[in-house]
């Protein structure tokens, strides 16, 4: 939150020269972020004085309407000045800048001819002085408060730093002067005067009228509730301008007096207050939940549906407010409020955060409300804002109804040893003492080892012991801790798949790929471009995504990969190689709903593992694509482009080098090309494709005809054991080639795998060397060399030759080949 | 190819040498000289390696004068053969070795001239080879890992797709709190599913906490998602690595410890850390750590001692154990250390961005 040094200067006892790196240090210490400190005033200096507007001169000749305004400003003759601005009239106080003066921005202001007048200063805007983004007109003061030839920079109060505040979501009661005065006072170690225990109302007559009566009907929604009534409210008096002019450091708005004194009042103390309008109130005010779902409408005039559980401030009749997030119109202080009804609660903190999430409204109120605030300081809120109304806005006080009770001071034992056994630091009992009494606790040593903390009201985050050592911690310094490594158990490795990883990364960052790492946010239009079906398309839907357009989950990698490659390619690179490693979503199977878990202790195994089946397994992919070449041309010649066998080959490889074996057949599987595509199994079960990729697929994303992808489940290879060595023969090798003829439709695998078989177990090797397609008979001739090794001679050429015939022999007879002699 | 010396000159004296061999069949020491002289004078005139090969043919092989004589030797009488046989030897030892010698030379001026010949310009052959390279946030995953399993920690990682009870239930981060503000979360239709995309890796925490006793110690990296607009400091989609160690004893000064040795080990030496106090539901004390690197402080991540309410829906004594936990953004601690200035490079996959970084080689 926004709020002026000025201010925490009325509570905490800050020394005279506060610097701007001061207040930071002294907030972050004791850990409140400081999101920016404004300077006002700065670059601001006078002669700026209150000037009564005695008459204005309306020149019409030029393009705008331009006002010759008389200014009386204390000096005992008229000043004239040229204003552009209209809010004014006669009589008016406004703020003047007299020649000599500078505005921020190095504007200095001096006598000058313009619109054929001489200007003897210049009449200013909020903005113009820097004290707010306002420039709607000329700032108008209230007529009664000033007396004209005043130092504005002293009556404006503009000299000031403005400090904003990040706030913790656990220190609600720090959204206010208060909390934050006396924050940094312990931080610096200075005097703290808490605005909440001064009795307000001291000096306050009570007069005869009607009470408004409150009740809490839900108490799972409020456990205190004040309401003051008030009477004879005079609703169109001005706002002060101390008042205003802080609401306005602190970034609010003035609206109408009692608007803006209930607001004053929850920035200095923390407590969100709440004036209806008492004569819209028919019979008592009740804290209660909607029961049903209902319309209503805001005093931000949005007409609302309220869900069952909303919680209310309702009258006998009707809803009055969203309790703790937003009045309601109907029942709003007016221009004709005479009777005020002035609500402070101490609301439940989950139901004020379900009120303002389920109606998108984060209000003042509720952002405090939410994040618990001060139960004893509804009281003091309620006084402070009721003397204001008595003595700013001329009403009478008639008296108060209260329900529920304010929660009794919460005690914390502990043995103050255990604080120093968290933090690592040895505190004495001094400094603990005056840490937790500095945070407005109370300590009672019922031993020397056994403390007893009452803890303060502002503080319900405080509930156990660590939450005590972070506040010794924090008052006495982080910087005092020392340092310390602790090491932790032998044995720690990775694991097989997290090897496998940085292996399979590593391998093809070197063959020339380049890793990424793709969001997984895919639109419905790429799943039917690539043409997923079944549990490709299975996709889970994020409810709220970063663009309508891709809420779906990435069932594979290859639409990431795809784009991050269209990229590239419109960026101007030519031969683009990308892989990436990451986890899909597939929601295949039906997975356990689970319901309300508590957390106050460990779930039982059948629980846990219910919570572990909510989840659905998440398998590990690599995916690669490939554009172009990675043995690109260049002086040395032409290139060769990174084709279908390569994409296979890959594949092939990565599973190789996992120890598995593989088995490869023809697949038609989308995206792929159908006639392209290879899909590698393990022991009959698929667990990569890779191939060309279709070409209406490659056209419909512009992509370069003849791209190819592969895609290996990494975490579906099995862990193979530990690879058993192959005996390195030293006997000679003895090659023999075999061409043969198959028809057209038998795969290559299957006849190397026939050959291999006829060849016996002197076959060390076989390759396959040529391929060629003869023309349209339905026969590719293939060619193989065979190599053979014996362990323990030289193999003879009959023998050899013997290996041979019996591998074509097993070729014919298995694959309808025809050997080329 | 090197001029040959005139054919003819061998020829001519060959026949020369060999018609008194082969007619008189007797030797002189006289002879011998001459043969030597001559041999040694066509060595030493053979200019190449081809020239030289004529030489051997006619001066040193089995058809030469001296080799001739050699087998003529066995025609003489004992006395004879010995005197003559010592002559011949000696001589055919001149012979050869002048050969050899000669040969040395040639061959080395040979490989000389060759190599010379065979210069290129190397400056040529730079980036041949394919350029790849592994995406900045693996080598520095790698790094921080590396790091940690020296100290005794496990690497742990868990799905991505996560349960609300263990991303936020579990860790304190109750329904309706405003902490879960904080966090803008993507949830999973239906809502009922209770699935979310991890906001942090801290899930993978509990899990190691609910399925191993203490002591603890992992180190927790992986990807991890917040509803936040792309921009040159923000994306929906980062990385983290968390760590969290549950033991006896443990204090915020083994946390303290541990950040400066983990933030020295990234930064250098020289790098300074501090702790500023902070809130996080899932531990107490809570603070936010922050690193000084080239002249100024930088944000680097959130830390504290783990809530005992944290380590209770664990199942494990608060009163027995206590631990600490820290969690960084990886991609922050990338710009900051490799100079990134814009998030696009990290996140959109380029590869002139990632080819820069290679295999991450040192």
């Amino acid at each position: 939150m926004k709020i002026p040094l000025s201010w925490l200067r009325e509570f905490a006892a800050l020394p005279v020269d506060c610097t701007p790196e001061l207040i930071e240090s002294a907030f972050v210490k004791v850990g409140f972020e400081v999101e920016s400190i404004e300077v006002q005033g700065s670059g601001l200096t006078g002669p700026l004085v209150v000037a009564k507007v005695l008459s204005i001169e309306e020149l019409t000749e030029h393009k705008k309407p331009i006002r010759y305004v008389g200014l009386d400003c204390g000096e005992g003759s008229t000043r004239y000045v040229i204003c552009g601005a209209r809010n004014f009239e006669v009589g008016d106080l406004v703020v003047a800048a007299l020649p000599g003066a500078v505005l921020p921005g190095e504007f200095s202001i001096s006598a000058r001819e313009t619109y054929g007048k001489t200007s003897n200063g210049m009449i200013c805007s909020a903005r113009e002085l820097g004290i707010s983004d306002d420039h709607q007109g000329i700032i108008v003061l209230p007529a009664d408060q000033a007396a004209f030839g005043a130092d504005a920079i002293e009556f404006l109060a503009i000299n000031d730093l403005i400090i904003d505040v990040a706030v913790n979501p656990d220190r609600g009661y720090a959204l206010s002067a208060r909390g934050l005065a006396r924050e940094i006072a312990l931080s610096l170690g200075v005097d703290f005067k808490d605005p909440a225990s001064i009795d307000y109302l001291a000096g306050v007559a009570k007069s005869a009228g009607a009470i408004v009566d409150v009740k809490i009907d839900d108490p799972t929604g409020a456990d205190y509730i004040m309401i003051r009534s008030l009477e004879g409210v005079d609703p169109l008096r001005p706002t002060p301008l101390w008042m205003s002019r802080r609401l306005q450091k602190c970034g609010m708005r003035s609206i109408s007096l009692a608007v803006d004194i209930t607001n004053y009042v929850m920035l200095e103390l923390g407590q969100p207050l709440h004036a209806f309008d008492a004569a819209r109130i028919d019979g008592a005010l009740h804290v209660k939940r909607a029961g049903s779902q209902m319309e209503f409408t805001t005093l931000d005039n949005q007409k609302r549906t309220l869900s069952a559980d909303s919680l209310l401030i309702a009258d006998d009749a009707k809803a009055l407010a969203l309790a703790g997030t937003m009045g309601g119109l109907e029942s709003e202080v007016t221009d004709s409020t005479k009777r005020i009804a002035l609500e402070a609660a101490h609301f439940d903190p989950i139901s004020i955060a379900k009120n303002s999430r389920s109606q998108r409204l984060s209000s003042e109120a509720s952002r405090r409300l939410e994040r618990n605030v001060d139960p004893a300081v509804a009281q003091v809120a309620s006084a402070r804002a009721t003397a204001l109304l008595v003595e700013l806005a001329g009403a009478t006080f008639v008296g108060e109804s209260v329900a529920g009770a304010v929660a009794a001071q919460r005690t914390i034992s502990f043995k103050p040893r255990a604080i120093c056994d968290l933090i690592g630091f040895e505190y004495s009992d001094d400094q603990i003492t005056h840490a937790l009494t500095a945070i407005g606790g109370s300590l009672e040593k019922v031993s020397a080892t056994d403390w007893t903390l009452t803890v303060p009201t502002w503080r319900p985050d405080l509930e156990v012991l660590s939450d005590l050592a972070e506040e010794v911690a924090r008052v006495h310094g982080y910087d005092i801790i020392p340092s310390r490594l602790p090491t932790g158990k032998a044995g720690a490795s990775l694991t097989p798949i997290q090897y496998r990883k940085r292996g399979v990364s590593a391998l093809l960052a070197n063959l020339g790929f380049s890793e990424i790492y793709s969001y997984p946010f895919v639109s419905p239009e790429m799943v039917k471009t690539l043409g997923f079906v079944g549990p490709r398309a299975a996709s889970f839907k994020i409810a709220n995504p970063m663009s309508d357009e891709a809420p779906l989950l990435r069932t594979h990698l290859l639409p990431g990969l795809l784009q991050a490659l269209q990229r590239n390619l419109s960026r101007g690179s030519k031969d683009v190689a990308l892989f990436e490693i990451g986890s899909v979503f597939r929601d295949t199977s039906a997975l356990a709903r689970i319901g309300i878990v508590p957390t106050t202790e460990r779930p039982s195994d059948a629980v846990i593992n219910e919570i572990y089946g909510s989840v659905p397994a998440q398998p590990l992919f690599v995916g690669a694509v490939v554009a172009g070449s990675l043995d690109r041309k260049g002086w040395w010649g032409s290139g060769r482009t990174f084709d279908w066998s390569d994409a296979v080959s890959l594949a092939e490889r990565i599973i190789l080098e996992t120890g598995n074996s593989v088995e490869i057949v023809q697949s038609d599987l989308a995206p792929w090309h159908p006639g392209r595509c290879a899909e590698i199994r393990i022991d009959g079960k698929p667990v990569a494709h890779a191939g060309e990729l279709h070409p209406r697929v490659l056209e419909e994303l512009g992509l370069p005809a003849r791209t190819t992808a592969l895609a290996v489940i990494l975490s579906e290879l099995p862990f193979a054991p530990q690879r058993r060595a192959v005996p390195v023969l030293t006997m000679p090798a003895a090659i023999q080639d075999i061409s043969l003829f198959v028809p057209a439709d038998i795969p290559s695998a299957e006849v190397e795998a026939a050959l291999r078989e006829g060849a016996g177990d002197l076959l060390e090797s076989i390759t396959l060397f040529d391929r060629y397609d003869q023309a349209g008979d339905g026969q590719i001739s293939l060619a193989f060399s065979l190599v053979f090794r014996a362990l323990d001679r030289t193999l003879t050429a009959d023998e050899v030759s013997a290996f041979r015939l019996s591998a074509g022999a097993r070729a014919v007879e298995r694959c309808g080949a025809t050997l080329r002699e | 190819m090197s001029p040959a010396l005139p054919q003819s000159r061998y020829s001519t004296w060959e026949s020369l040498a060999l018609a008194r061999i082969t007619t008189l069949m007797s030797l002189s020491s006289d002879q011998i000289d001459a043969i030597v002289t001559s041999a040694l004078s066509a060595i030493a005139s053979a200019s190449d390696l081809d020239a030289l090969k004529e030489v051997r043919i006619e001066h040193v092989g089995d058809r030469s004068p001296i080799a001739k004589a050699n087998q003529s030797l066995g025609q003489l009488e004992a006395a004879e053969r010995a005197e003559f046989g010592k002559i011949v030897g000696k001589a055919r030892a001149t012979i050869n070795s002048a050969f050899e010698d000669r040969q040395k030379v040639l061959e080395a001026e040979r490989d000389a001239r060759v190599l010379v010949e065979e210069r290129v310009d190397v400056s040529i052959a730079a980036k041949r080879t394919p350029q790849g390279g592994l995406h900045p946030l693996t080598i520095l995953t790698n790094e921080i890992c590396d790091l940690f399993l020296g100290l005794g920690y496990r690497v742990a990682e868990g799905p991505e797709l996560e349960s609300e009870w263990l991303n936020f239930d579990a860790l304190n981060i109750p329904a309706d709190h405003p902490a879960r503000t904080m966090q803008d979360t993507f949830f999973i239709e239906p809502l009922d599913s209770r699935l979310v995309l991890r906001t942090h890796t801290s899930p993978v925490q509990m899990r190691t906490m609910l399925e191993e006793k203490p002591p603890i110690y992992v180190i927790c990296p992986g990807r991890t998602y917040r509803a936040d607009e792309l921009d040159a400091t923000h994306t929906p989609v980062f990385s983290q690595v968390e760590g969290l160690v549950i033991d006896r004893g443990i204090t915020m000064a083994d946390l303290k410890g541990t950040l400066d040795y983990f933030a020295r080990s990234i930064f250098g030496p020289d790098v300074k850390t501090r702790l500023r106090p902070s809130f996080f539901p899932f531990t107490e004390p809570s603070a936010e750590v922050d690193f000084f690197f080239n002249g100024r402080w930088v944000e680097w991540g959130g830390c504290g001692m783990v809530n005992p309410k944290v380590l209770r829906a664990a199942g494990i004594d608060p009163e027995e154990f206590s631990g600490f936990a820290f969690g960084m953004g990886l991609e922050r601690t990338l710009m900051v250390r490799h100079g990134i200035t814009d998030m696009h490079d990290i996140v959109e996959g380029d590869i002139r961005f990632t080819q820069n970084f290679g295999s991450g080689l040192r």
